[in-house]
């Protein structure tokens, strides 16, 4: 509105220290953000670039640098997109458990618990999954190849050693699964009484004025949380590298032990023994993988605004 | 269908606190009641448990026996919710669902209480509503616009359409003009009256001049003394009780001596 930013130019109101000195330092936070990531984004763009641009037989694998990342990707894209699958409902569904189910001192302790998952570092669900789940995984993964093979995600044949795709992104899930329930509960948590009200007087039963009130208003922190959730799952690294024995093929065979590599534990695994032309061809696996998460980032964006003003925040 | 009220001997708890005591009265149909009394006094409260909304509070109960028609409300084996369908209610401040269009506002109990209704006649039904309600010329252009985008006058009115599609037998309204400003409170008041022909409507009201000027019946809260259980003093056709209460009290109150 020019009218009105004409208006406070012409009778500006006396500028108070305090108010220079905090709005310059939250500017500056503001501008710190920008600088960081664009630092980021040059120190991968240039580092990668003589693998970008270098003969493709070079490059490790020797038919270019598209070829050995594309695997890469795959199976990052893969891991995480399945991950999400199983961590979204059930983070939805333990937030409203707790915020509309369980009794007061459950959902407290419950609440705690979740929190203080969330802080548990990835490498320990790794040791978690090569130790615990990825033997417990065995048997049901033959079961799974012998009765759903014809599903292409169980083709098999089931690997003895349980260090699968399926065990990654089980512990992918799990990882993911703390923090996001705790962002899709303090939205549930601020539902307005208001709305939970206006849709019970109308004579709904408590599923449908969670329908009505609840899961709508909490829609953009659920894209939210899920899109932290992915984010964290695309770049793990540690819990993917302990569990996932690779052989760097692109399959949706998740029970087999010929699976596909991720970007970040591959970097994490190859980085060390690397030299040369193959640093920056890791590098650029890396630039890619920042890109995957700024695209996936921006679309979260772009699905909350869509419905901007059904938001509730008007 | 508008529906008659009868409460008996209503004793209302908060877990183990008496907040209101001993209320009996008869609501008649196609009438507007007004409870008024100081706050704090459990109007709203007694409201609230008229559509079974009280019990939603952790181990909050009643005693005693409300009868709509002749259904029991908190006889043994009704259902709150089937409760809610048949006596609509509004809130103090305007609540339209900010995630809903005008539209899927005043559809919205429609889709609850009926699994498939045809689009044609859920227009019609919506149309009806929001002409019922005094809004449709307002918002016809605008159905699919969010409701939280209209003002709190046009809002409170798209809450009354949507207490009204459903077609309740009581409809209750808890302060509905105490958000708005005197324009929209008098378009809503004339909405009252209007709606008085089909409807039971009971009022909880602040405003002593309001209750004068829409309702047929008073009815005075009061408490007995700080701590002490809210009680109905009095309730009698609106004239009388703003000219000859037969309650000191309630002659104090409405002279302004207290409250």
């Amino acid at each position: 509105m020019p009218s009105s930013t004409e208006r406070t130019r012409a009778h500006r109101a006396p500028q108070r220290p305090g108010d220079r000195v905090f709005a310059g330092l939250s500017t500056g936070a503001g501008v710190l953000i920008l600088v960081v990531l664009a630092g980021v984004a040059a120190f991968l763009l240039t580092e990668a670039w003589p693998a970008l641009v270098a003969p493709a037989e070079d490059i490790p694998g020797g038919e270019g640098v598209a070829i050995y990342i594309w695997p890469l990707l795959f199976g990052t894209l893969l891991s995480a997109f399945l991950a999400l699958l199983i961590a979204a409902p059930l983070a939805v569904a333990i937030a409203l458990f707790i915020t509309h189910y369980a009794p007061r001192r459950i959902a407290q302790a419950l609440g705690y618990l979740i929190d203080l998952l969330a802080a548990v570092p990835s490498i320990i669900y790794g040791l978690w999954g090569i130790a615990v789940l990825a033997p417990l995984s065995v048997e049901p993964s033959e079961w799974l190849a012998e009765n759903l093979g014809f599903i292409p995600l169980f083709a098999g044949p089931a690997t003895s050693t349980g260090r699968t795709m399926l065990v990654a992104v089980i512990v992918l899930a799990v990882m993911i699964l703390p923090i996001t329930s705790a962002v899709v509960r303090e939205a549930f948590r601020q539902t307005p009484r208001l709305h939970e009200e206006a849709s019970l007087a109308l004579g709904a039963t408590r599923w449908e004025m969670i329908r009505m009130a609840v899961l709508p208003f909490g829609r953009s922190s659920i894209i939210g949380a899920s899109m932290l959730g992915l984010g964290r799952a695309l770049g793990e690294t540690m819990a993917v590298a302990i569990v996932l024995s690779v052989s760097g093929g692109v399959t949706f065979n998740l029970i087999s032990s010929g699976n596909p590599k991720t970007i970040a534990a591959n970097i994490a695994l190859d980085f060390p023994e690397s030299t040369g032309i193959a640093v920056n061809t890791l590098i650029a696996s890396g630039l890619v993988l920042f890109a995957v998460t700024l695209l996936v980032n921006m679309a979260a964006r772009a699905v909350i605004n869509r419905r901007r003003e059904f938001s509730g925040a008007n | 269908m508008a529906k008659r009220i009868e409460v008996k001997d209503l004793d209302i708890y908060y877990d183990k606190f008496l907040a209101v005591q001993g209320v009996s009265m008869t609501i008649q149909p196609r009438s507007i009641t007004a409870l008024i009394g100081p706050s704090g006094c459990g109007k709203s409260t007694f409201l609230r448990t008229l559509n079974r909304m009280h019990e939603l509070v952790p181990n909050a109960r009643v005693d005693g026996k409300i009868f709509m028609d002749d259904e029991d409300l908190y006889g043994p084996g009704v259902d709150p919710v089937s409760v809610r369908r048949e006596i609509g209610m509004v809130f103090q401040r305007p609540n339209p669902f900010p995630t809903m269009s005008i539209y899927e506002n005043v559809a919205a109990g429609l889709r609850l209480n009926s699994t498939r209704i045809k689009k044609a006649d859920l227009d019609e039904l919506v149309e009806r509503s929001l002409r019922s309600a005094n809004l449709w010329e307002e918002v016809k252009d605008r159905l699919n616009r969010p409701g939280s985008g209209l003002s709190g006058g046009q809002q409170q009115r798209l809450c009354i359409a949507r207490a009204i599609a459903v077609q309740p037998g009581v409809l209750l309204m808890d302060e509905p003009c105490s958000a708005l400003d005197p324009i929209s409170t008098q378009a809503i008041e004339d909405l009252m009256l209007e709606l008085k022909s089909d409807y039971t409507i009971v009022i909880v009201t602040h405003n002593m001049q309001q209750a004068a000027r829409v309702s047929d019946v008073t009815g005075f809260f009061n408490l007995r003394g700080v701590g002490q259980p809210g009680e109905l003093v009095e309730i009698d056709e609106t004239t009388k009780i703003f000219s000859t209460p037969s309650n000191k009290a309630t002659e104090d109150y409405i002279s302004g001596r207290f409250g």
